[in-house]
Order: structure tokens, then sequence, then C-alpha cells
């Protein structure tokens, strides 16, 4: 996975996660065109795009759109749980999540994603492990 | 000073923003409080104040100001801060930024450290983001964490091994040891970054797959695990939608893809698996599917059994029919995999594939379209190109250039009669006209002129077309270009094909010079209008006047391409009419030649015909011959032999060969002193392979020094050399022309002649006006050719008016320098 988008129906980001070293310049275009190219894309379509050499998979949940960019060996279809997945970790944790949550604690976002996925890879498969670690690692905050 | 605002009070003051000044306005004040809150080296608050930096950074404001504070949270004792500071590091600190590698020392304190939080935090930084520097000194440690009992810092350490790997690959005989027993694991996510992991090892290193496949015994372990997997009960915790941890399952059949890939032993291994999983996973959701896919994928990519490949074959038709969008769009990605090596067995659902065009989603249009053409073959290209154009006529203009080519190449593989073949071209031209490749004009022409027998359908046909519609470029290029050819057959009132249509020589004049005339029409259907109607001159008895009458016109056309072409015909109507017919002859057949190059160039002061239409080899019109009596007046009389053109034998056809015969005499007719030997005529072919699409220079300077040529009455010359980057025996000089006087010296022109072993090209100047005071340069390419690395010499003639008088001189040119012919 190069990167990770979340952006919402106004085409405002709600989180960055980039696994590539880029510059700044080129990350804020290659978001322009993502949202761009996504919100323009039909209703009943599929959730798959090619764009340069990379193949965009992307998914609406209400007001939030999620975008991947992934390699060419990658599989689009499991990309699709990845997205789902993440979803249902901020689900978890704020308790039927909404644009909002993630918007006001967009630093949990964060810290959710990355015991998620590391380098652009899944690092933990069973979702209760991570929600688990989430916790705790909040209770070590002072 | 009071405490800064929360980070949530922020956010929502933002929120509440109406326009984006406003915003910007709150964004500035609550900066610049940050940035003084910095200066003041707050410890209690730097993380409210780095995490309030972060999200205005995500609203697009610059946020650099906070990289140095990151590092001071990352160092800070407190784990809230560690968690900010590793956080703003991610998205502040990549590593293109100075500061980034004072985070190492920190990373390896923090993978040291007792908690293990703090830790996976210091192995995600790592894994996300590290450079290769920072790779480099931390690989040790990674290492070390990749051995430890705990699994939580075990499968961070495998993925942040991988991110090593990746960026630093020759460190990945480092983990080797490692990886002995990662796969003896019971917990998911170890397994999982395992997994991946050996991915990495495997597809970056030849050797590692060999190790693996070999000594590890790695598939037969991959093998066990996956069956556990699917066989085991109901397991909550990794379970998705009834199926056991999709993540691991599909990770663990790319692995076994690339293992079982060009290795009998390793893919017969994987056969059982591969079939179980193929046939009991659940195909509802799209969990059972991306698995599916995956082992798709693995089947065709091994060396697997028929009978799987066909089972695999089979699940990706039964994609093709599902009514999710995203499985059909991956059943056309994987079957265009494997059309080339299973094609048989994707010809079996052609007619699936072939309604896929119809879908409303672009991208599976797409893959549709590509996937059917590489489905076209002698037996099925009349019903796929029915299907085809009618894609054509509807599709998204974005297509339609791909489509267009690709039903040309269709048509040139498979076609299955000329008319056939014409009658497609025609169909696509008329309907995506205006997307077709420029490249597809000349392959037409040329595959119109080889079809004899059609000639005079293929005109009909074309005019017919040209009457309706003159707005497609590509369209009335190729309609001109045939009637200028073939007009005889046109007005001669008979068809073979079809019902020939009755039209006059003057209606046909009319609607070339309709197209002459039209706004619509850019500058080369222009150019290609004119050629076809001075072509009519030898072919339409009764409309000679008016052709004429025509040129005329344009021989003060703004347009200089248009009025070169006029001037031209316009003498070959005062001074060469009995040239006329054999120069307007009808073409021959060509040979297809790999060479894009323009035309052969007839020498004069230097201005070439680049001709589009007559793709491969002769032109059609010589140039006015006073310009090559000034030559032979420039080259009679002295050591300097002409250089003397030899027709190449092969690649001209007779046409050619007459043409360079009527140059010889011509010049003999110029009354020239020196004995016989024609004029010095330009280019071989080979001078002209691949020049006009090769950059003119080589980025590889030769270092040859430039030199002044000729410097006279305020007019100096300079050359600068390079060598051509196709052909090392030829040079390219740029000539510039300067003048010192305060008078421009106007109607410059530049003429060189050259040695008997050696070959001129001389190529259009870039004006003939020399402005005044060196205020700019006429420019002008010369190329030589040298085989036998003789040393060079050139005389020059240079004519130009200045002050109202018309000055001319003649010099020779010897002081090139030996690195320019050598």
């Amino acid at each position: 996975m190069h990167f990770m988008l979340l952006f919402s129906r106004q085409g405002k980001l709600r989180l960055q996660k980039w696994f590539i070293a880029i510059e700044e310049r080129e990350k804020m275009k290659i978001i322009r065109e993502m949202t761009q190219s996504v919100l323009a894309r039909q209703p009943k379509t599929c959730n798959f795009m090619d764009w340069k050499d990379l193949k965009i998979v992307y998914k609406r949940y209400a007001s939030l759109y999620i975008c991947c960019g992934m390699e060419d060996q990658d599989n689009e279809l499991l990309t699709i749980e990845i997205m789902h997945r993440y979803i249902e970790l901020l689900d978890k944790y704020f308790g039927n999540v909404c644009e909002l949550d993630i918007i006001f604690n967009f630093e949990k976002a964060y810290f959710i994603l990355d015991e998620f996925l590391i380098g652009g890879e899944v690092q933990e498969t069973s979702k209760l492990s991570v929600s688990k670690c989430i916790e705790e690692s909040d209770l070590m905050q002072e | 000073m009071p405490a800064p605002i929360r980070l949530r009070e922020l956010i929502r003051t933002i929120r509440t923003a109406r326009t984006q000044a406003e915003e910007r306005e709150m964004i500035q004040k609550e900066c610049a409080a940050i940035r003084s809150s910095f200066r003041e080296e707050d410890n209690t608050y730097r993380c409210r104040n780095v995490a309030k930096l972060l999200y205005m950074h995500m609203l697009g404001y610059p946020a650099h100001f906070g990289q140095l504070e990151c590092l001071k949270l990352i160092a800070s004792q407190k784990f809230t801060d560690k968690r900010i500071g590793y956080l703003g590091a991610m998205l502040l600190l990549d590593e293109r930024q100075d500061v980034h590698l004072l985070m190492t020392n920190c990373i390896k304190n923090d993978l040291n450290h007792s908690t293990q939080f703090v830790q996976g935090l210091a192995l995600c930084t790592l894994g996300c983001m590290g450079s290769s520097e920072m790779c480099r000194d931390l690989a040790g440690e990674v290492e070390k964490q990749l051995k430890t009992s705990n699994s939580y810092l075990r499968k961070k350490a495998a993925l942040s091994a991988v991110h090593v790997i990746r960026k630093v690959p020759e460190l990945m005989e480092m983990f080797l040891p490692a990886t002995k027993n990662l796969l003896n694991e019971k917990n998911h996510g170890v397994l999982h970054t395992s997994v991946v992991l050996l991915t990495e090892m495997c597809e970056r290193s030849p050797d590692m797959l060999a190790h693996f496949r070999k000594n590890e015994k790695l598939v037969p372990q991959l093998v066990r695990i996956l069956k556990n997997l699917i066989m085991s009960g109901y397991s909550p915790e990794h379970d998705v939608s009834g199926i056991s941890d999709p993540f691991l399952q599909v990770r663990i059949l790319r692995l076994l893809r690339i293992l079982g890939r060009n290795d009998d032993d390793s893919s017969e291994a994987m056969n059982d698996i591969l079939a179980q999983v193929a046939t009991n996973t659940e195909t509802s959701k799209n969990v059972g599917n991306a698995i599916l896919y995956e082992t798709v994928l693995t089947i065709m990519d091994i060396k697997s059994e028929s009978g799987l490949r066909v089972l695999a074959i089979n699940i990706l038709g039964r994609f093709l029919l599902n009514n999710d969008k995203n499985i059909r769009y991956v059943a056309l990605t994987s079957l265009l995999k494997t059309v080339q090596t299973d094609h048989n067995a994707v010809q079996r659902h052609r007619s699936t594939i072939v309604d896929c065009l119809k879908d409303l989603d672009v991208s599976i249009k797409r893959r549709a379209m590509e996937l059917s053409f590489a489905l076209v073959n002698g037996n099925n290209i009349r019903g796929m190109m029915k299907e085809l154009l009618y894609f054509l006529d509807s599709c998204d203009p974005e297509f339609k250039a791909d489509c267009a080519s690709g039903v040309f190449h269709a048509a040139e593989k498979y076609a299955p009669s000329k008319r056939w073949h014409i009658d497609t071209i025609m169909r696509v031209l008329t309907t995506a006209g205006s997307y077709v490749r420029d490249d597809a004009v000349p392959n037409l022409i040329q595959l119109i002129t080889n079809s004899v027998e059609m000639h005079g359908y293929t005109v009909q046909r074309l005019y017919k077309a040209l009457i309706d519609d003159i707005s497609q470029q590509p369209l009335i290029q190729v309609s001109s270009w045939c009637i200028g050819e073939y007009g005889d057959l046109l007005v001669s009132g008979k068809c073979e094909e079809e019902e020939p249509i009755q039209v006059t020589e003057d209606e046909v004049l009319d609607v070339l010079e309709g197209i002459l005339v039209s706004n619509l029409s850019s500058t080369v259907t222009r150019g290609y209008s004119l050629t076809a109607i001075m072509k009519l001159s030898t072919r339409f008895a009764s409309a000679v006047n008016r052709i004429k009458k025509i040129v005329l016109v344009y021989g003060s056309s703004i347009d200089v391409e248009l009025q070169q072409r006029a001037v031209e015909y316009n003498a070959l109507f005062k001074k060469y009419d009995h040239m006329r017919p054999a120069l307007l002859e009808r073409m021959p057949v060509m040979e297809k030649t790999s060479t894009n190059g323009p035309t052969e160039i007839v020498q004069t002061n230097g201005e070439t015909e680049p001709s589009i239409l007559e793709t491969k080899h002769m032109p059609s019109v010589p140039q006015p011959t006073n310009q090559a009596n000034d030559l032979l007046d420039l080259l009679g009389g002295n050591d300097v032999m002409p250089v003397i053109q030899t027709a190449p034998p092969t690649k001209l056809v007779s046409a050619g060969g007459e043409l360079l015969d009527l140059l010889g005499d011509l010049s003999l007719s110029g009354g020239v002193p020196a004995p016989g030997p024609p004029v010095s005529i330009s280019q071989p072919p080979f001078l002209l392979d691949g020049l006009a699409s090769q950059p003119l220079f080589n980025d590889v300077a030769a270092g040859i020094p430039p030199m002044i040529a000729y410097n006279k009455n305020g007019l100096k010359i300079d050359f600068a050399f390079e060598r051509s980057n196709t052909n090392p025996n030829i040079a390219v000089i740029t000539m510039q022309a300067s003048n010192s006087t305060e008078a421009e010296m106007t109607e410059f022109v530049f003429q060189a002649a050259v040695p008997k072993t050696f070959q001129l090209q001389l190529l259009s100047p870039s004006s003939n006006i020399v402005p005044a005071l060196n205020a700019g340069t006429v420019t002008q390419i010369i190329k030589v050719l040298n085989p036998q690395k003789q040393q060079l010499r050139m005389r020059v003639k240079l004519t130009y008016t200045h002050k109202g008088s018309s000055l001319q001189d003649l010099a020779e040119v010897n002081n090139f320098p030996p690195q320019s012919w050598q």
C-alpha cells in the first residue's frame, strides 16, 4: 500500500497516511487528484480505478470516503476487507463512529491505524487484539 | 501566560469559521500563540500544542516549525508525549527533512524501553518512514526484537524488517536466522507478518527463494497452516463472515504463488490445498471471493496440472456473471493476465466478455475492451469487429483513440478480405475520425495504395464520406490523398464493388477547394488538399486552368507551408510542364519500412520538403532549379567536387529514379563549365533513418570546440558541433549568423558544399533576417556525413540584402577542429 486517505464528501481531508517517501508538494497533488477522481465516480460503479501505475481502491461509508493506493500485485478485493476492518475498529472504539468522531479525535484514529497497519501491511488480523492494545495504551496516558 | 487552548476547543472554533479567510485568520492567531509557547520551552503544554499543529497541518497549513518540538516530545518520558511526538514525526518528519536523522537515537532508546507500548511506537515509526540511514543503524535492534517471545513486539518487528529490506536490500541476509521459527507461532498477528516478511525476501532474492524452498521446506509448512485455517471450526477472534482469517489465507496463497512459480515440486505439493480452497470457499460475500481471486492467480501462475487450471478459468467465468461489479472487474483483469497462456480457455468466455463492453462502469468497459482485442483471431474477426465497432460508436471519448488503434491493428492482422478491411477503416474514420492517432493516416494510405484492385471502390466511398462531413481531420487527409491519386477512377463512372456514382471533375474540385478554404481544416489537411488538387491536374483533362488558378492564389497564402507548396507547383506549371505528368504519376506499391523519417530531401537553399503525405520515399515535386544553379556555381570550377548522389537501389522505385535523372538533366542544362556530374543532391536514406523522430543532439556532448567560420563586413558565422546520436559518422553543425552592423540583413541565404567523399544535409533556417547589432541570430542545422573520416572542408556562399543593396560572398572554411571530422 502506498497511501491511505480519508476524506469527506466535500473533499476535506480527515486522515492521511503515507507509506512511501515523497515530497509534501507531491502529496498535496495526489490528495487533490484522488479527491477529485473518487468524488467524480458514479454511484453504482465498481470500487476500483487505475491511476498511473497504481490501483486505487475506494469505498464510501456514509459521509466519508476511504481511498487506498495499491501496487499491482496487491489483491483489490482484500483491500476492501482491510478498509472495512479499519472502519470496524473505529466503530468499536468510538461506539457507532461517525465523521465527527474522526474529526475531533483524529489522533486516536491514527493510533488505531498504527495498531492495525505498519508500512502498509496488516500487522494484526484479530479485531479483539487490536482493540485491547488501544485500550491498554490509552490507560497508560497520563 | 494563560494555558493554551485545548485541542478539541481549537477544532470546534476553527469549524465555526464561515469563510476561508476567517479560518486562515484563526489559524494564524493560534500558530503565533503556539510559536511563542514553543519559544518558552514549555514542557507541560508542548504535547497539546503539537497536537493542534498537526490538526492545522491536516487542513493544509504549514507546520514545519513544529518539527523539532516533535523530537523533544519523543525524548520525553511521558507516554502521552511520546505518542503525539511519534505521530508528529510520522506526519511531519519524512526522510527529506534535515532533522529526520535526529530521531535515530530516540528510537534506539525506545526500542529497548521497558514498556512494550513504547517499544511498539518506536518499531511502528521505523517501519513506516525510516530512511535508509536510519534503517542501517537500527537493523540490529529490529533483528533482536524479531527473536523476542513477546508476540506484540514480534509482529511489529517483522514488518519493520520488511521496511528495512525495502530500503536497504543488502541487509536481507541479516534477518535470515530469525525467520527460522517464525511460522511455528500460534499468534495470527505474528504468522501474518512473518508471511509478509518471507514474501518480501523471496520476491527480492532468487537465492533466498531457493533456500526457503529446499532447506526450510516452506511449502509444506504453509500448506499445513492453510489447511488448519480452513478445517478448524469457528474461531470468533479471526472470523470474517464465516471465513477464518481471510487476511492470512490470502497472504499464504500469495507466498505459495511465488514458491511454486517455475518449480514443479513445489507446485505439486500445493495442488491439493489449492483445489480444496477453490472448491470449498464460500462465495456469497466479498471475503470469500477475495480468497478465490488470490487462489486463481496462484493456480495460473504456478505449474499446476491442467484440471486445476480449468477449475481456475471456470471460477473466473463464474465471476464474470456475478452481479457484483467488483468481482466482474477483477475477473476481467485476471483473464487479461492469462489470455496469452490459456488462450483457448479464455475464448470460451468470449461472449460474456463482449457483453461487458456494454456495461455502464468505465473501469469494466476498459478492461473488457483490452481483453476483447486480445481475443480477436482469424475465426472470430467478423463478429468481434461488429461488436467493437458498435462499442467505438457509443463509448466515451477517452476510449476512442485506443479503440480505434486497436481496431486498425486487429483489422490489419486478421482481415478476411481487402474490401472488408477498407470498409472497416471507413467505418472507424467516419465515426471516430477525430480521435484516430496521427500515425494511422500514413499507415492507412499505405494500405490503400497496396490494395490495388480496390482503388476505385475506396476512392468512391471516401468521396461520399467527404461530402457528408469535413470536420474529421484524419478522414479528410486520407480522402484528399486518395482523390488526388485516384480521381480519374472517381469520375470514370465505373466501380466494381458497388454502384458507381456519377460525379464530374468540377464537383470533385469543388469538394477539395471547400476543404482548402474551410475553417475546420488544419494546416496539415490543407496541405494534403492542395497537393491532391495539383495531382488532379494530370488526371482531369478539362480542369487544368482551374487548378492553375487555385495554385496561383495560394502562392501568396499566409501559411508558409501552403505558400511553399503553391509556389513550387506554380513553377511546375510554368517551367516544367513537360515533366508534370511523370512527377505526378500514381504512387507505386510501397514496402512497409520501419523508419519514420521524412522522405528524401532535395537540396536547395536548405528548405526541406516536409511532405507528410509521401510517407516513405519520394517527393512528388522537385525544387526549382535556379537555386540548383547557384550551387553549381558554388562548386564548379575548382577542386571541391560536388557530391554525387547515386540513387539508392532497393528502396526507391522507378519514379524516384526518373526524378533524379531529371534533376541531373537540369543541372547540365544550366550551363555549368564543370563536366557532367549531376548536382549535389542530399541525403541517402541512411542518414534519414530515424532522424526525424530522434532529437538532433546528443546529451553526450562530443566536446568539439566551436569555431568561427566566416567573419566579414559585420556578418559573423559561428559553427557549433555535436555528434548525431544515431550515427557517429555524422557531425551536426549548428550555424549561427549574427550581424554587428546597424542595419539588418534581409533575405539572408546560407548555402554550403562539401568535397566528394562527404555528404551534406542542410535543414531549414530559423529565418532569413539577421537582426542588426547582434540583437539575434539566424540558426540553421547542417549535417555532415563523413564515413571516410577525411579532413572536413566546406565552401559557403552567403547572399543577403543590406542597406538596400544585394550582396553575395563566397568563402572557404578550412579551420574545422580535428574532432569534428575524426
